[in-house]
């Protein structure tokens, strides 16, 4: 049972993590992009639809990779380039996801899905509870605690960490210093839209292996909310990710156990107001939140040449 | 002639015909300028005369429209801030070039083309730092470091590129005079080893003090040259502005007590953010008649004392007095009805609303004393309009159309324009920061006259300002202050440069802790 439990937060977290994780990157080079729910879901249904033609989920994969970073590539010209408005241009872009998502998956509704395979490491797999917990995830799982363990390391130990820290803290010095602001942001932007991309891909092709319309259900706008209650601090969003992952699969149980007697709508938003009251409290500390804030967040720039 | 014994061996840059222009506006007009090794260069100018234009075309982050630049004898071409750096050309800027969020070792590094590993880097700066007398913490958050020592930064990163050049802009205009001091030892030990400095500044005393030779723009062109040392500050100033720039008169002695105006009592405020700086137990009282300045280094309180006084930082109502009423909590409106009058520091974005005309700009602070300039949820556009025109005349507002955006008129005739807006309506109280930062002489001289003229009819007006200068033509009373500490205000005559200086430093706070 409770093995069972574990399991199905990795699955719930997982998602989040990823693209919670590529939302911070974009957020730490100084640009904010709502749309974060649209590249998930463009990069669901794209997974999917690519998977069910070819038989390949890796292919499936790479295709919602391809179509989060289209996405962001997309938002990066419109915010960067002809410097629209960040806010509007990414809610604008979620609203495109979800709409042309559909669109596409219209012929996918009901057809059954294709699971990741998850690893077998000849061993260590086979250890019980540990095994099944660490050693038999789908790759994708792995994938995303790398990612995290990654991006860490790039933003605090690396001069490609500092670069993007510094366009992002003050973008007229970054500028005055010799480093291309735009294109440091543009490549974290599309960054962003791999891993929404990716997170896309896991929930249709690995937490629940089906196409429905709408399917990230606002777990987009759960990572941009990790993202700033996480203080832009990549070890915090993994946290929150894992919370948020706990709360909803206990509600889950919870519900079907009949174990309390709270209104179902009451549990169903329990994870949302859990996660977000923890992080609140964690982001008390409001110098370290100030320090690690990107001053430039959703600023326009535009070179004075 | 005197570009004939400069010119030879020793010509590290020269610039021949440098041409910048922004649209229509012709920023450097063919400008020629000869830069020595081991020289102190003053670029001398007004604001808006093109220092700037020129300096960012020598460091790469502009790009020229015309002339050429020659570096130690080779035509070069500078593409971009990493190419100057790799000639040797290093600059330390006085905005916008630190990251406070990063530490001091993170910021040298970002200008370092091969920074290597941050312990060794921190190392080097450890000994390079204290080598030149400037020492650092290499960890240190720039965001907690004072500004005198984020400028240290600027340096010691200049420093370690080992640059051949060093370009200078307004270095002194946030540091103490002992700290001005302490650069300009560095300045003349790095000229001694060899290292050419362009030196921009508009105080003309230093320039004497240090500078080999000067150049001197108006409206971006090469107007003179000169070796300052056979100069005053008043021929030196008179080519910087092409006439004579009027003095400042302080008229009239002030009436020896009038009634107090203005009252502070043991006003305390913490700090907002870690950025902020907390008022402590600052006390003091203004009388009709006199203009009090505070001085002080940016950064030590000014904002927060300012917004406290004119209400947009609440604190316990007896702590702020206007004319006998304690208000220290009231809106800012009610402090407006109380005749007092408020000019913050940021003028784009805090005194005025760029987007919006002069005439709307007005609406928004005089609403409510006596203009009628609103009624019944309406607003008066022509009575706007009137004294848009009335404060245009009085103050000299210079402005390309009838009734323009705040944002498009020049820094100089906004701050005219703010400054005139509440002096129109005589207030009782004023309250001014910054009065003429970055405004060129002659309307500065004009300002000030206008604040004294607004005190000797019987008003109090308190002018927060870090420039000495300013603070020494206009005051009949200075305090200084320190870290949120304020000093007692002892009248202008009993103060020099020194004492203000050493007060600055913190003298200012040693003396707010004992009382």
């Amino acid at each position: 049972m409770f093995e069972a439990v574990l399991l199905t937060v990795i699955t719930a977290a997982t998602p989040l993590l990823i693209a919670a994780v590529g939302e911070l990157v974009v957020e730490r080079s100084g640009v904010l992009n709502l749309g974060v729910e649209g590249m998930m879901i463009m990069g669901a249904v794209v997974g999917f639809a690519v998977a069910n033609q070819t038989g390949s989920g890796t292919l499936g994969v790479v295709a919602a990779i391809a179509a989060g970073m289209a996405m962001s590539a997309l938002f990066g010209f419109l915010v960067l380039f002809l410097v629209a408005n960040q806010v509007a241009t990414g809610l604008a872009l979620t609203i495109l996801g979800i709409g042309f998502s559909g669109l596409i998956g219209e012929a996918f509704i009901g057809v059954p899905g294709l699971r990741i395979p998850s690893l077998y490491i000849p061993g260590l797999s086979d250890i019980p509870f540990i095994g099944p917990v660490f050693f038999q995830q789908d790759a994708i799982v792995y994938l995303g605690f790398a990612l995290v363990a990654g991006v860490a390391y790039t933003l605090f130990r690396t001069r490609l960490g500092l670069v993007l820290r510094a366009v992002g803290d003050n973008h007229a010095s970054a500028h005055a210093l010799g480093y291309s602001v735009i294109k440091v942001r543009f490549l974290a932007v599309l960054f962003g839209g791999a891993c929404a991309g990716l997170a896309g891909a896991y929930m249709s092709l690995a937490y629940t292996p089906q196409w429905v319309e709408n399917m990230t259900a606002g777990r987009g706008w759960i990572a941009l909310a990790l993202v700033v209650f996480s203080s832009w601090l990549p070890l915090r969003v993994v946290a929150g990710a894992y919370l948020f992952g706990a709360v909803s699969v206990l509600n889950l149980h919870a519900q079907a156990h009949e174990m309390v007697n709270i209104p179902s709508q009451l549990l169903s938003s329990l994870p949302y107001l859990a996660t977000i009251l923890v992080l609140v409290l964690i982001s008390a500390n409001r110098r370290l939140t100030l320090v690690n804030t990107p001053a430039c967040l959703g600023k326009p720039f535009v070179p004075d040449r | 002639m005197v570009q004939q014994t400069r010119s030879g061996m020793d010509v590290l840059l020269d610039a021949r015909g440098l041409t910048k222009r922004f649209g229509d506006i012709l920023a450097n007009d063919k400008v020629d300028l000869v830069i020595n090794k081991g020289e102190i260069h003053a670029l001398l100018g007004e604001n808006g005369a093109g220092k700037s234009t020129l300096v960012k075309m020598f460091y790469g982050s502009l790009e020229p429209d015309g002339g050429e630049i020659l570096w130690q004898g080779q035509k070069v071409s500078i593409g971009n801030p990493a190419a100057a750096r790799e000639l040797g050309i290093g600059m330390v800027f006085q905005h916008f070039s630190l990251f406070e969020a990063l530490t001091v070792v993170e910021n040298i590094a970002l200008a370092l083309p091969n920074p290597g590993r941050m312990t060794e880097l921190a190392k080097r700066i450890e000994s390079v730092s204290v080598d030149y007398g400037l020492p650092l913490n290499p960890s240190d958050i720039v965001a907690d470091l004072p500004v005198g020592i984020r400028q240290r930064i600027e340096i010691v990163r200049c420093l370690l590129q080992e640059p051949q050049l060093i370009i200078m802009d307004e270095p002194t205009s946030v540091l103490t005079p002992q700290e001005a001091d302490l650069l300009f030892l560095t300045l003349q030990r790095l000229a001694s080893e060899g290292c050419a400095v362009l030196y921009i500044s508009h105080r003309l005393e230093e320039v004497q003090r240090i500078c080999h030779h000067a150049t001197i723009l108006r409206h971006g062109k090469v107007v003179s040259e000169c070796n300052p040392a056979n100069e005053t500050p008043a021929t030196l100033a008179s080519m910087m502005v092409g006439a004579d720039v009027a003095s400042v008169s302080a008229g009239a002695q002030k009436p020896k007590t009038g009634e107090i105006r203005l009252g502070l009592n043991n006003l305390s405020a913490k700090a907002a953010s870690p950025f902020a700086t907390a008022l402590n137990s600052i006390s003091l009282e203004l009388h009709a008649g006199e203009v009090v300045a505070i001085a002080g280094v940016a950064g030590n309180g000014q904002g927060e004392l300012f917004d406290a006084i004119s209400g947009e930082l609440p604190v316990a109502q007896e702590m702020v007095r206007i004319d006998g009423k304690s208000c220290g909590s009231r809106s800012i409106t009610w402090r407006r009805r109380q005749k007092a009058a408020f000019v913050p520091e940021e003028r784009l974005g805090h005194g005025a609303v760029p987007g919006l005309k002069l005439s709307q700009n007005i609406v928004l602070t005089r609403h409510a004393t006596g203009d009628r300039l609103t009624g019944g949820g309406f607003v008066s556009t022509a009575r706007a309009n009137a004294l848009e025109k009335h404060i245009k005349q009085e103050f000299d507002v210079r402005m390309s159309h009838d009734d323009p955006e705040a944002r498009s008129l020049s820094g100089g005739n906004l701050q005219k324009f703010v400054v005139g807006r509440e002096l129109d309506r005589r207030p009782g109280v004023l309250v001014v920061n910054q009065p003429t930062w970055g405004v060129d002489a002659g309307a500065a001289a004009l300002i000030r006259q206008a604040l004294i003229d607004l005190a000797r009819s019987g008003s109090a007006v308190l002018v927060i300002s870090q420039d000495l200068d300013e603070i020494f033509e206009i005051a009949d009373r200075i305090a200084v202050i320190s870290r949120g500490y304020l000093s007692a205000a002892e009248p202008a005559e009993d103060m020099n440069r020194e004492r203000v200086g050493l007060l600055m430093a913190g003298g200012a706070e040693a003396q707010g802790e004992v009382a």
